[in-house]
This record gives C-alpha cells, sequence and structure tokens, in this order.
C-alpha cells in the first residue's frame, strides 16, 4: 500500500511515496522527507489522467470543481469524494481547475495523477486582517502584522490568553511569569523600546484597550480573559501598523478578537480539560545528613545543638500534585436574524504550591445583528469574570530551600500550629527567625475576589445614500472590584505577638475598584475607482479612554478583631488616580493596479499625565507595498506569492515609568508610624512630591522592511522583516544634583537606545492529503539592544549607566544599563579560580589594577535578554488523528543564579542565629560566606540557552455519537513543559529579567479533555 | 461627489467637537493629595511641613518601617535609609566605637576598614539624606515668607507661629550643612534662593564657604529662636543654636584653618547659662522614657516604637549590638552586627560605668571582623525599657520599634567643649571650671569610685578620651579623632582599621568621604575630593 504526496514543484511535478508504516514515523524523518521535496524524480508520460481534489485549509476533497485539459475543451466535474477521470490526448497532461470560490490552478502531472489542493479564494483576496480602529484585506497590508488563529493556538492547560501565541510569532517573546495559575506573562515585542517605562505591548480587545497595569487580588490582569473564548490575535509589530495607537504603540500593539455568533442553526460546544501537574524539578539543596556532617565537622557546640534528627525535603513538603479542571460551554446560532454567541467557562485552577488556587467563572455574549438592510451593523460584546483566589505565601518558596533540613516538619505538639518552629528554651517563639515553610502555607488564608467585567457596544452604520461611507461608534467600558481579605490565626508563628500570644495574627481587608471607559468613532470610506485602477479606504476619528482607579483604605486588625496599639483607622476612604487619553487620527490605504499599496497614518495624542505645553505628540507613519508576484512573476507556479514592504512610523510610551500626577508637586500626608512627636502631640507631616515639569513621551522611530512569501501553491509561505527600532526621549531615572528636587533621581526624558532585528516565519504545509495533513511552522528573531546615550550631556564619560537588577542579595543591583551596550547587562567582579578551577571567595581581578578591589572593577559582561530566539510547531492530522508540538529555544540569554548566591555557602548553613540550608553550590565553591563582595561575582552567571519543548498535544476525533448522530466527540490530551535542554544548573533557565530567585516553579502538566459539538 | 465630501466634512467637524470639549479632561489631580496653596492656607499645615522636616531625620520615608525618602538608585533597601543610622556608620562605626559583623545586611561594607568609594551606600545615604532635608526646609522657606503667608490669609499669632517655624527650618538646615561640611568637606550650597525643580546647578563654595553660611545662619537665628527650654520637646530653641555654634567653633580650625576656640567657649556659656544639670544617673540617659531627661537633653529625635517605626535610630541602637539578648535589650533580641574594638573598650577601666559592655559569650579581641559576632564586646547602653525596669508602654506586635530617644546636643558635650577650647588657648573661660566639668562628668560616670573627682584631669588627650567615654555611640567619635590627628594616622591604631587586625595607618584623604559619583554625574560644576 502506497500513500502519494504530491509537490508541485517548479515545472514538474513530484511524487513522493512512502509505506503506510513509514507515515506512522513522520517526525524522526522529516529531515528525509524535506530532502525528498528537493529532488526532483524524472516524469513518466501517460493518457489517462486522474487524481483528487481537496482544500488546501482543511484538506476536504472538494467536490463539482471543473478540471479542463489546458488547450482542449474536454472537461469534467469532481465528484463527492473530490476525485475525477478524464482520458487526454496525447502530450496534453496539463489540467486547469476551476470553480467559483477557489483560486483557478493549473497543474502537469508526468504521470497522470493529480493530487491538487486548492486554495479557497475568498481566503487569499479577501481575508480580512484586525487592525487598530477596522480591518483591512490581508493583501493589502503593509505593515508588520501576524496573525494567530484559534486552530494555532497553544494547547493544554491554558490560563491566560497570551500563552496562546507564545512560540508561535517571530518577534515576539511570551515568557510565563511563574507556576502560579493564572500568573501571566511577560510579553516583549521586537526586545522592548524603553528602559524604565513599561515594555508591555498594549493589549486591545475587541476594541477596548486594556488597562493593563494590573488588578488587586488577581496574579495577572489578563487572567481575567477566558482563552476559550478567544478567536484570533493580531500582532501589530512595526510602527506602521501601531501608529495608529500613537501614544501607547511603542512596544507593538496586540489586538484580540473573540469568538463572535455566525448565525443559523444552534451550535453548542462543550470542553472540559482534567490536568494534573507537578513540579518537574527541585532547587538542588543540601540534605539533614549533609547539613549535620557539616555542622558537626565545623559548627560551633551551640550550633551542633540545634541540630535536629529528621531528613526533611521541604520543597517535598510544600509542593503538591495540582489538580485542575476547566470546563467551557459555548451556544452559538441565531434568533430568527440575531447572531449570538453565550459562553460559560468555569475553572478551578491549583497550584502545585500547597493552598494556591483559581477559581473562575466566566461568561461571554456576543451578539451581531444588522439591521436597516443591512446598513446598519451592531456588534455587542459583553465579558464578565468572576475569580476566587487563594493565594499562597510565596515565601515559603526561598523558605523550603533554606529552611534547616535536619528538623521535622511538626513539633509533635500544637503550639503554633503543631508546626516546628525555632523556640526558646523556655517554649517562646523565637522572632525574626524563619519560619516553617508549611506553616506560613497553613497560616496564611490570602483571599482575594476579584471581579471584572468589559464590554462593548459597536455600531457600524454603512450611509444610505453613500453606501462607500461608514461611521463607527465604539462605546466600551471595563470595571473591575476586588475585594480581598488576608487573615493569619492568633497561634501562627507568622506575626506572632510575643506580648499577648492571644492577640497575634492579624485581618487585613483590601478593595480596589476600577473604572476605565472607551469612546471611539470614527468615518472610513473605502471606494474601488475603476477608471484610475484604485482603491482607497479612508479612516478618520477621535478617540477617548479613560482610567479611573480607587484603592480603599483599611485599618489592620488582629485575629481576634481587635484594633493594634498605634493604628488609627483611615481618615480617607479611598486614594483615587484618573488619567484620561484622546486622540484623533486618520489612516489612507491606496491601492494602485492591486500592486501597489500606500498607508499612511497619523495620530496626534494628548495624555493628563503631562502639562499643558507637553500634553499633546503626533505620530505619523507611511508605509509601501508592492506585490511583486504580481510584476515579475506572474506567471511563475514556483512563486505563488511575493511581496515587498517598507515602513516608517513614529510611536510613543508613557506607561510604567511616571504617575499620573508626575508633572507638578502636591502634598501627601504621612502614616501614622511616620509621624512626628511635638510636646505631647503626635502630627502627621505633610511633604511634597518630587516633579518633573518637562516631562513628555518617550518617542520611537522604527523602520521595517518585510518581504512576504509564498511557494509552490502557498504550501510554503511566511515573512522575512528586518527592523531598526530607534527610541528617544527615554523615560529614565536622572540622577538630580543634590539639593534641587525633592528626590536626587526623577523620571525625566533623557537617553535614546536602539534595536535591530530580523525575523523570520516559515510555514511548511509538508503534506496535504485527504486523510493527511502536516504542517510545520518554524520562526527566529535576532534582536539586538543597544543604549547608545543615558546623560543630558550627551555620551558622558563619567556616567557609568544605571544599575538595575535588583537581586536579593547583598549588593543589591547586579546588572548595568550603559551606553554602548545592551540593557540589563551584568555588572560584577571577575572571579579568580584556583589551580584546580575552583573560585576563590573574595578574589577578584583588580581590572583597573589599583591594588583595591571595589565598585571600579566591575565589568559589563552578558546581557541577560536572549540574541536569537526560536520557535518550531508541527502538526499532523492523520484521519481523526491529530498531534502536534511546540517548541522554543533561546539562545545566549545569560541568568544570574541568585539562589545559589544567596543560599551557596557555609554561614547560611550555620546560620546567624539558627541553622538553615543551603544551595548544593556550597559543595562545589566551599564558600564561608566571609566576604559580602562574593554575591557580586561573575561566577553565578550562567549561559541559560535553552530548548524546551513547551508542549505535546494528542487528539483524537471520535466522530458522531448516539443514536441520532448529533453530537460530535473530539479526545485530546496534552503533555506542557515536555523537557528542558539546557546547561543552566538552576531550576529552569527562562528569567525575564535574567535573575533566578525564588521562582514559583512553572509545573509539568498532563491534560486531557474531550469537546461534544452538536 | 459633492455630497460625499459634505458627509465626510461632518463627520469630521462632529469629532472635532467632541473633541474640544473633552480637552478639560486633560487636567487631573489625586483625590487625596493636596497643592501647596491648599495645604499651606492654615498654620496647622505649615507645622505639618515642619514636622516633614524633622522627622526626615528620624524615619526612613513616609509610611512605616519599609518605606523611603531616598529611590532604591541611592541606597537599594528603604528600611536600611535613615539619616541617624547612615551617620552613625559614619562617624561611629568608622572609628574603634564598632566594628561590624556582617550578617545579610546591604551595607557599611568597607567603613569601618576606612576604605571607601563614593558609591557606598552609607555615604550616598547620609549625603542625600541631609539634601533632601535641606531641600525640605529651602521649600519650607520659600512657602513662608511674610508675602506668602499674607497671600494665604495667614495674620497675626498664626503667622508668627509660623515665623518661629522659619526659624527652627533655618536651623535644621544649618546643622544639616554642619555635618556635610564636616563629613564631606566641599558640599555644594543650595539655599531657598534657588527654585526647587529649577535646573541651576548648585556650585561648592568651599569648606570655610559652608562654615560661614552656617555661622552666619545660627548667628541670625541665635535671637529669634524659643527661649531655651520654652519650646516643645522634639523642637529646637535657641539653647540648640549655641550648642551647634559651640561645635562648630570647636572644629573651625579643621575646617577652616582659623581657630575659633574663643567663639566655642562664648558659646558655650551660653547654654551653661540656660539652666541645664546633669541627669543623675548616666544609665538612665538611653532608656525609653529618656524623655524625661530634660535636665540634660538640650535637643534630642523624639523616637515613638508606634509613631516613628524605623529600622535605624535608636531601633538600629538596640538591635544591632551582638549577643544582647532580647529581654535586656528591650525588643526581639539582636541582629548580632555591631561589636567594640579592643582599644575603645580599654578607654574605660571597672570603675566607669558608661561603656554598659555586655561581655557574656562575647571575646574583648576583635581578631576577625567580618562573620564572627562574639569577637569584641557589645554594649546595652541603648535599652528599650523604662526607668523601673519595666517594658516601653508603646511597642508595635513584634517587639521591634524603640521609643528611645536620641539626644543630638546635651549637656556633657558642652562641658568638654568648654574644657577642650579652654585647653586650646580659647578665652573667656578658665582652667578651673573647666576642670570643675571635667570632674562633674567623672563623678557621674564613676558612681562607685570614691575618688572619682580625681580621675579628671585637664588635658588634651583625657578630653578626647572621656568624649569617648561620655559620648560613646553617639555620633562624635570621628570628628574628635579628626581634631587630634588620630583618625587616619598611625597615632592611633585599632583593631581593623585600614583593613589589618592590629591597625593600619590610611591615606589621608579618608579625612573627608568623597562626594557621591550620582551627585558628580548630575551636575558637572562639582569637583571630588582629593584622592577619589
Amino acid at each position: 500500500m502506497c500513500n502519494f504526496y504530491t509537490f508541485a514543484l517548479t515545472t514538474k511535478t513530484v511524487n513522493v511515496c512512502f509505506m503506510k508504516k513509514t507515515i506512522q514515523k513522520i517526525p524522526k524523518i522529516l529531515p528525509v522527507l524535506i530532502l525528498f521535496v528537493l529532488i526532483s524524480f524524472t516524469s513518466m508520460a501517460q493518457n489517462a489522467l486522474s487524481g483528487t481534489v481537496t482544500d488546501s485549509k482543511s484538506g476536504a476533497p472538494v467536490s463539482g470543481m471543473t478540471v479542463t485539459i489546458k488547450g482542449t475543451k474536454t472537461s469534467t466535474q469532481t465528484g463527492a469524494d473530490g476525485t475525477f477521470k478524464l482520458t487526454a490526448p496525447a502530450g496534453k497532461n496539463t489540467l486547469q481547475f476551476t470553480s467559483v470560490g477557489y483560486v483557478t490552478q493549473e497543474s502537469t502531472s508526468a504521470d497522470g495523477i493529480f493530487r491538487i489542493s486548492v486554495v479557497q479564494a475568498n481566503q487569499v483576496l479577501n481575508e480580512v486582517v484586525v487592525v487598530g480602529y477596522g480591518t483591512t484585506r490581508k493583501k493589502d497590508l503593509t505593515g508588520a502584522v501576524s496573525t494567530v488563529t484559534s486552530k494555532d493556538f497553544q494547547k493544554g492547560n491554558i490560563t491566560t490568553p497570551e500563552q496562546l501565541i507564545a512560540g508561535k510569532v517571530p518577534g515576539v517573546s511570551v515568557i510565563s511569569n511563574g507556576g502560579q495559575p493564572g500568573s501571566g506573562s511577560t510579553i516583549r515585542i521586537r526586545g522592548g523600546s524603553s528602559l524604565n517605562a513599561s515594555n508591555d505591548p498594549l493589549i486591545v480587545i475587541d476594541g477596548i484597550p486594556l488597562d493593563n497595569s494590573g488588578i488587586s487580588g488577581a496574579s495577572n490582569a489578563l487572567s481575567f480573559i477566558n482563552p476559550n473564548d478567544i478567536e484570533s490575535f493580531s500582532i501589530l509589530k512595526d510602527a506602521s501598523a501601531a501608529a495608529i495607537y500613537g501614544t501607547r504603540g511603542a512596544n507593538g500593539v496586540i489586538l484580540i478578537t473573540t469568538k463572535k455568533g455566525k448565525g443559523g442553526e444552534v451550535k453548542v460546544n462543550f470542553s472540559n480539560l482534567e490536568s494534573w501537574a507537578r513540579i518537574s524539578d527541585k532547587v538542588d539543596v543540601l540534605t539533614g545528613d549533609q547539613v549535620r556532617g557539616i555542622i558537626n565537622a565545623n559548627g560551633t557546640d551551640k550550633q551542633k545543638s540545634q541540630l535536629g534528627t529528621a531528613n526533611t525535603d521541604w520543597q517535598d513538603v510544600i509542593y503538591r500534585t495540582a489538580v485542575s479542571t476547566d470546563n467551557n460551554l459555548s451556544i452559538s446560532g441565531g434568533i430568527k436574524k440575531l447572531p449570538y454567541r453565550l459562553s460559560l467557562g468555569y475553572a478551578y485552577l491549583n497550584g502545585v504550591l500547597l493552598t494556591d488556587h483559581l477559581e473562575r467563572q466566566s461568561v461571554g455574549l456576543n451578539i451581531n445583528p444588522t439591521f436597516l438592510s443591512n446598513h446598519l451593523k451592531v456588534d455587542l460584546n459583553l465579558k464578565g469574570v468572576s475569580q476566587k483566589t487563594r493565594f499562597a505565601d510565596q515565601g515559603a518558596i526561598g523558605g523550603a530551600v533554606s529552611f534547616d533540613p535536619t528538623q521535622p516538619v511538626y513539633s509533635g505538639n500544637g503550639n503554633y500550629g503543631g508546626y516546628y518552629e525555632w523556640l526558646e528554651p523556655n517554649g517562646d517563639l523565637i522572632l525574626n527567625r524563619p519560619n516553617n515553610p508549611l506553616g506560613r502555607l497553613a497560616a496564611t488564608d490570602d483571599e482575594q475576589k476579584p471581579r471584572r467585567s468589559f464590554g462593548n457596544l459597536q455600531l457600524d452604520y454603512k450611509f444610505h445614500f453613500l453606501p462607500d461611507l461608514h461611521a463607527n461608534v465604539n462605546l466600551g467600558y471595563d470595571i473591575s472590584k476586588n475585594t480581598g481579605t488576608r487573615f493569619i490565626p492568633s497561634y501562627a508563628a507568622v506575626g506572632y505577638n510575643i506580648n499577648d500570644p492571644y492577640e497575634g495574627g492579624s485581618i487585613r481587608y483590601g478593595e480596589q475598584r476600577k473604572q476605565n471607559t472607551v469612546f471611539d468613532f470614527y468615518l472610513n470610506y473605502v471606494k474601488d475607482i475603476a477608471k484610475i485602477k484604485s482603491r482607497v479606504d479612508i479612516t478618520a476619528g477621535y478617540s477617548y479612554n479613560g482610567y479611573d482607579q480607587k484603592d480603599y483604605n483599611f485599618r489592620t486588625y488582629t485575629a481576634v478583631g481587635d484594633t493594634f496599639a498605634g493604628t488609627i483607622a483611615p481618615g480617607i476612604k479611598y486614594h483615587r488616580e484618573e488619567h484620561n487619553l484622546i486622540g484623533i487620527f486618520g489612516r489612507l490605504n491606496y491601492v494602485f493596479r492591486d500592486k501597489y499599496m500606500l498607508t499612511a497614518t497619523i495620530r496626534r495624542d494628548g495624555s493628563s499625565r503631562f502639562n499643558e505645553d507637553n500634553r499633546w505628540g503626533t505620530f505619523p507613519s507611511v508605509a509601501l507595498g508592492w506585490k511583486i508576484k504580481d510584476d515579475l512573476f506572474r506567471a511563475s507556479r514556483v512563486v505563488s506569492d511575493l511581496k515587498l514592504r517598507a515602513s516608517y512610523g513614529v510611536t510613543g510610551q508613557q506607561d510604567g515609568a511616571i504617575g499620573n500626577y508626575s508633572y507638578y508637586s502636591y502634598y501627601n500626608t504621612t502614616g501614622v508610624n511616620s509621624a512626628m512627636l511635638f510636646g505631647d502631640s503626635t502630627i502627621l507631616a505633610v511633604y511634597p512630591t518630587a516633579f518633573n515639569a518637562n516631562l513628555k513621551w518617550e518617542e520611537t522611530t522604527a523602520y521595517n522592511l518585510g518581504l512576504d512569501y509564498g511557494f509552490f501553491n502557498n504550501r510554503i509561505t511566511g515573512s522575512l522583516e528586518f527592523y531598526y527600532k530607534k527610541t528617544k526621549d527615554l523615560l529614565n531615572q536622572v540622577a538630580q544634583p543634590a539639593g534641587s528636587n525633592f528626590s536626587p533621581y526623577i523620571i525625566a526624558n533623557v537617553g535614546d537606545m536602539d534595536n535591530k532585528g530580523v525575523e523570520l516565519n516559515l510555514n511548511l504545509a509538508v503534506i496535504r492529503k485527504r486523510d493527511l495533513t502536516l504542517d510545520f511552522n518554524f520562526n527566529t528573531t535576532y534582536n539586538k539592544n543597544t543604549i547608545t546615550n543615558l546623560t543630558a550631556l550627551r555620551k558622558d564619560a563619567n556616567y557609568i549607566g544605571q544599575l538595575v537588577g535588583n537581586a536579593d542579595a547583598v549588593n543589591g543591583f547586579i546588572q548595568i544599563n550603559a551606553v554602548d551596550g545592551p540593557k540589563n547587562t551584568f555588572y560584577l567582579f571577575h572571579q579568580v579560580y584556583d589551580k584546580d578551577g575552583r573560585p576563590i571567595e573574595g578574589l577578584f581581578e583588580d581590572i583597573n589594577r589599583d591594588g583595591v578591589i571595589n565598585e571600579k572593577d566591575k565589568y559589563k559582561g552578558h546581557s541577560a535578554d536572549p540574541s536569537v530566539y526560536y520557535g518550531f510547531s508541527a502538526n499532523l492530522i492523520y484521519k481523526k488523528f491529530s498531534m502536534g508540538f511546540v517548541a522554543r529555544a533561546n539562545f545566549n540569554n545569560y541568568v544570574y543564579n541568585n539562589i545559589a548566591s544567596n543560599f551557596g555557602r557555609y554561614n547560611v548553613v550555620a546560620g546567624a542565629y539558627t541553622i538553615g540550608n543551603a544551595s548544593t553550590s556550597y559543595l562545589d565553591t566551599r564558600f564561608q560566606g566571609t566576604t559580602d563582595l562574593q554575591t557580586s561575582s561573575d561566577y553565578y552567571i550562567e549561559n541559560a540557552s535553552f530548548l524546551k519543548m513547551d508542549n505535546i498535544n494528542m487528539g483524537f476525533n471520535v466522530g458522531k455519537l448516539g443514536k441520532y448522530r448529533i453530537a460530535n466527540l473530539r479526545l485530546n490530551a496534552v503533555l506542557q513543559n515536555v523537557f528542558t535542554i539546557t546547561k543552566y544548573k538552576g531550576l529552569d533557565p527562562e528569567h525575564g529579567n535574567g535573575i533566578d530567585r525564588n521562582l514559583y516553579p512553572r509545573p509539568r502538566t498532563l491534560s486531557v479533555g474531550f469537546n461534544l459539538d452538536f | 461627489m459633492k455630497n460625499n465630501l459634505k458627509t465626510l466634512l461632518a463627520g469630521l467637524l462632529l469629532g472635532f467637537m467632541i473633541l474640544s470639549g473633552c480637552t478639560k479632561k486633560l487636567d487631573l489631580a489625586p483625590n487625596d493629595a493636596v497643592t501647596n496653596d491648599i495645604i499651606l492656607s492654615s498654620e496647622i499645615g505649615y507645622k505639618q511641613a515642619l514636622a516633614k522636616v524633622y522627622n526626615t531625620m528620624m524615619v526612613t520615608g513616609p509610611d512605616g518601617s519599609g518605606s523611603g525618602d531616598l529611590p532604591a538608585q541611592i541606597i537599594s533597601d528603604a528600611g536600611n535609609s535613615d539619616f541617624l543610622r547612615n551617620l552613625w556608620y559614619l562617624q561611629c562605626l568608622s572609628t574603634d566605637e564598632a566594628g561590624w559583623t556582617y550578617a545579610n545586611n546591604t551595607d557599611p561594607i568597607g567603613i569601618h576598614q576606612l576604605n571607601w568609594t563614593s558609591v557606598n551606600f552609607s555615604v550616598k545615604c547620609v549625603y542625600y539624606r541631609a539634601y533632601y532635608i535641606i531641600t525640605l526646609a529651602n521649600n519650607f522657606l520659600i512657602e513662608s515668607t511674610d508675602a506668602k503667608l499674607s497671600s494665604r490669609g495667614i495674620s497675626g499669632t498664626d503667622a508668627d507661629k509660623v515665623r518661629l517655624y522659619r526659624e527652627e527650618a533655618r536651623l535644621i538646615r544649618a546643622y544639616q550643612y554642619s555635618l556635610l561640611m564636616d563629613l564631606f568637606g566641599n558640599p555644594p550650597l543650595v539655599t531657598d534662593a534657588t527654585p526647587i525643580g529649577s535646573t541651576v546647578y548648585p556650585e561648592q563654595v568651599g569648606r570655610a564657604g559652608i562654615f560661614s553660611f552656617v555661622e552666619s545662619e545660627l548667628l541670625a537665628i541665635e535671637t529669634t529662636l524659643a527661649d531655651p527650654k520654652t519650646n516643645e520637646y522634639g523642637r529646637v530653641d535657641k539653647s540648640a543654636a549655641w550648642s551647634l555654634l559651640a561645635r562648630i567653633y570647636l572644629n573651625a580650625e579643621v575646617y577652616t584653618g582659623s581657630a575659633k576656640y574663643t567663639e566655642a567657649i562664648t558659646y558655650c556659656k551660653k547654654v551653661l547659662a540656660a539652666g541645664y544639670t546633669l541627669h543623675s544617673d548616666y544609665k538612665e540617659l538611653m532608656l525609653a522614657d529618656n524623655n524625661l531627661n530634660g535636665d540634660e537633653f538640650i535637643w534630642a529625635f523624639p523616637y515613638d516604637g508606634l509613631s516613628t517605626q524605623t529600622y535605624g535610630g535608636t531601633t538600629f541602637l538596640i538591635h544591632g549590638p551582638a549577643g544582647v539578648p532580647g529581654n535586656i535589650s528591650g525588643c526581639s533580641g539582636t541582629w548580632g552586627c555591631i561589636r567594640i574594638t579592643q582599644q575603645f573598650v580599654g578607654l574605660f577601666d571597672a570603675q566607669d560605668v558608661r561603656g554598659q559592655f555586655y561581655t557574656n559569650g562575647q571575646t574583648l579581641i576583635m581578631g576577625t571582623l567580618l562573620g564572627d559576632a562574639t569577637q569584641g564586646y557589645s554594649s546595652t547602653k541603648f535599652r528599650n525599657l523604662l526607668r523601673n525596669g519595666g517594658p516601653a508602654p508603646r511597642i508595635d506586635a513584634g517587639n521591634t520599634f524603640s521609643s528611645i530617644d536620641f539626644p543630638i546636643f546635651r549637656l556633657p558635650e558642652i562641658y568638654l567643649t568648654y574644657a577642650e577650647a579652654v585647653l586650646r588657648g580659647g578665652t573667656g573661660g578658665d582652667n578651673v571650671t573647666a576642670l570643675g566639668y571635667l570632674q562633674q562628668l567623672a563623678v557621674r560616670g564613676r558612681p562607685a569610685d570614691p575618688n572619682a573627682a580625681a580621675f579628671a584631669q585637664l588635658n588634651l588627650q583625657y578630653v578626647l578620651d572621656e568624649r569617648g567615654r561620655e559620648l560613646f555611640w553617639e555620633g562624635h567619635r570621628r570628628s574628635d579623632l579628626i581634631r587630634y590627628n588620630q583618625f587616619t594616622t598611625s597615632t592611633y591604631l585599632w583593631a581593623w582599621k585600614g583593613g589589618v587586625a592590629s591597625g593600619s595607618a590610611v591615606d589621608g584623604k579618608y579625612n573627608l568621604y568623597p562626594i557621591p559619583s550620582d551627585d558628580l554625574t548630575s551636575n558637572p560644576s562639582l569637583v571630588q575630593n582629593p584622592g577619589y
């Protein structure tokens, strides 16, 4: 039995034959397969022509397609199974395949057997892409825009939406913030254009720019978006695409479109996913026996007397197998002419850290009817999410690494909850000592109930007298409210009150409300002007975004509800901050002869965060596109698509670095614990805030050169992009002359930085057969970040740079942002080693040869950011079975092992007061901990390049079920965080800022689930 | 086509209409903070603003022990950023008075070894804390001119009160400049003549220039401040100005090259005439209820376990000393940091109660500096307990924060300054009186010694040693050793001076601290101290 794969390759047709058993091993023989593709086979002539036509996208057979022998009038139509047969005159072996809705295609077969994959016409011609304030035809795109639709999403137990596209898009790095459910990710598009300001992209969901500043009570603002509701992502990467978002576009824009109702008969989908997660590895620390050995050999009598007899692995104690469930029900259809989609989600997600969980209920409603004989389109989206979270005390993670392993978990009596704690001889708790990690977890009941609702009503009116003109109004809201309580019982060792054991513990309330509003209005005029072979698409509009946040003030009480001495009830109910953004924008898309494209946009933005003189900024962009295919490769069968794009644009940034009112000074009142005693009275002081009247936007000017390509009937597609981004007026912490302001550092617009990069995206539709499809995606990004200036006096040689990267260590900052280097460059001493290659404690290279080891001997080393990163995914569908994987790799990302530097020395075992535990790094170094300079050693820097198998997924389409065969069942299984290949010695090589400390471990998760459609 | 254009135009106009209505929405303010004109519309508001000038010297920031007035670029651990603690590092830890055991703490590295740089946390912290206080004081002066007061409708006794606050702000500013002069030599001078937030670079005026600024300020306000002992406890009065004048005159030769011992005596005498007396029991000086020591304290920082919570201040001085159990120091226990060199312990004999050394589990000899908190004696001079031995009444749940007030000026310093100024040739005083003062201190310090008065000697080395004994850990030692030329030289060596166990001389540049590198970068007009 032989399966055929047909490729149109240059002008010849290639037939590749594999035995069936080989097919099942396809991922392994991939290189061979690609090799075969590239080899052409000799042709053989035949008269009887036959074959099958399938849809390029779905792989399904296409019936009713007209098949004509080129140069004759002989034709036939494909049958229900997509097959056809023809008899052709000798020498005529070129067939034309035509059908309404499909791109006409020609093909030649040497052996007379055709395996044709046809491309839907609208897919190519009219496929639209969501861009800012509207959509555009994909073929008219001139900017760097990547789209990811639901079929390409990452699979498995995914709790926040951005993880759906991890590893899927070149130029977009998505690093999860750790293993806590809902903890989200750090997203960087093209390296990030800011130093101190936010490098997070703007996220717009169905036209509502989300306030990404976080919501109290939730570990991540994006955790309120149910990933199951998402239809697609559009990622605007270059300034041409993002400039329409003006001041918020500098780090790219992610547009999320949620699933809509499609009308027609009722469709119900139910999905269930059950997950089991475990930590995949532990921090390597000493065992109880090792600690006993070390202390008995080196410790004082007092230390020896503290040793216990247990061998407790505290990490085993605090982690668990976390079982989670995620269920989603969606109903879509049309009530008369009212298309709707209703979705309900319920997830109960447990963290691998004991007590940690997130319960999420979500509801989404979309209705999108049209009125006035299709002149008025209404699109109403409403989303509501209610979360109930218990946050585990993550201090237990570090505690489990450093707590004495010779002690038991439980003390054997009921004091302090029954947990072993460090006690005085009389049984009193010793304050200021590490607490039992399990006791911390059990005692800290931090329950938060954040709720968020966002939605919008979008009205799109096509003028009756001028149907080419649309008016679009978008009214949106994003409100959230969190109420929470953090309770610590009075018996707990954490927060113990030695003066009054019955008055310990605490209850702390919290409440936050946010109310954000969106109002957009724009006019859109689209006209094909056949006379001059032109198409114009003009948009002009106005946008208002209001952000309003209230944080409520509460008094903290003891566990039994008494007040704490020295505290007072808050005088002011809440602290409220607002900021508003107003923008006017315009966009022109002009297409000439369907081949030459021009896009120009402009936005003028005003922000309440700046004083009147600097409040407004203008952000233009222009981009050109040329469909080379239509000019130079018109007849080519190899080149199915080729488009060159070039763009220039300016975008801004203001988020993250500055407060809402930083441009003027105002007075705040000190808290009751920072008061002043004048005589017998306690007086609350007032103090003026530091300010900078001259603040303005950061401005990023970006250039992009892109090439979109498609070869062999678009079986090979992708894009290649080159970009250059230059940011000026960086919002930087700038030292002020002492005595000139209310802080020695204020945020000021000083400094320049650039990012240069290359992105490559490659999609291979390796196999397109009725029963078998195989797709590969490969993407890679090279980014080089360089700081070009940081001082008001350009390139001031006296200025070494900004120290950043505050490690959990003695000497604080371990990185530097300095001119001519990339941001987050490690700035440490150069370790000296003995003849056996062991680091000598406290001995570093005297780099400036002045005989003293001090700050001046630190050197600029590697950067924390990778130079190159890759994403690689594959999807195989064979009949009812599907499988795929997603892998990612980073190269030359360096990590400071803060666990080893903090816990890799003798005096953390011996402890200042009580026995502790050390990283096994101590066994390598035998550092004593006698010099605080040691943590500033480059010994702790490791190359953390890695290859991660993010997930391997499998699905099986069982098919129609039941007597009436109405319900379709699909089963799936996903293994996430499958393996990591790295030389890095710590727990996980992936850290957003290059500092590895107390990361909530990213677990390995197995999920199984089913999908039921009817 | 015409219609199309009309529609387009109408749409655009509509857009601009909405736009113009919304631009006002760009002027916003927070609900719970107010601008100058609002907060400073009453005498109470001014008093609150003055309170910040004071309490910035006591706590690290506006909202409890973890908050910081200084940004992380200056000191990454806000809780460690207070004025007194860092001043203590520069003035006491740099001398024989203390050595530091590393115990997971972020800073005072290199201070005791007399090996510091322009990026040292403590150096930066004292410098920038001083300028923050100076800026707050300048702001207060800018906002409290007669013109501002009348424009805000403040008159009569309210205006008089604010005018008194002004003089206190000037004294605190002068005090901060006196410290900058002492520690950094040639700091830039910025006054209320420069608007805050301007881009004018403050300029250096030389050490003598700072001296004359401080002197002229103090002379200007010595008559307008409140009379001695009439102001609220915690606030300064005339005697504080006189005490500071006496202190800078005593050191004038170091600062300016010309001696002013006569002036030192003049201002000592003003203080001595103000009615202060020695408190009877030396061991009661640094207790939680030492606010009762108004007999001796001229000006003290009023700490309170609940209202002024900080990991610096006297909280640091109860937790810092190594080995001292919590029940003795009156807190949750020791942080195991501070010990005392054997040389300094040697200044005290067994009769002297002032060292209040804690020796249990500690060795006399500081054989190692880092890593072992048991080497070197500790001290229980500061105890968060009442005179009757009971616990401090106002203590937080964690038993952390101290209520011990910290005296900036107390009578014995005036006695010792008088004696030294007389010995160094100042006129207006006499040997008999000088010796009498020294005897009073010796008698109090040696309560069990029947011949205590005879212990006192009228010579310079005795005065230096007696300053060490009497003012131990109160922030004077470095200035005293410099005045006696013993700080960097080999004349006097102590354990780990210069990074050597037996002590060694260091470069004379260490008589001054370097101007922090941050300020050299931000202010191109500055010149670094020699050698750094």
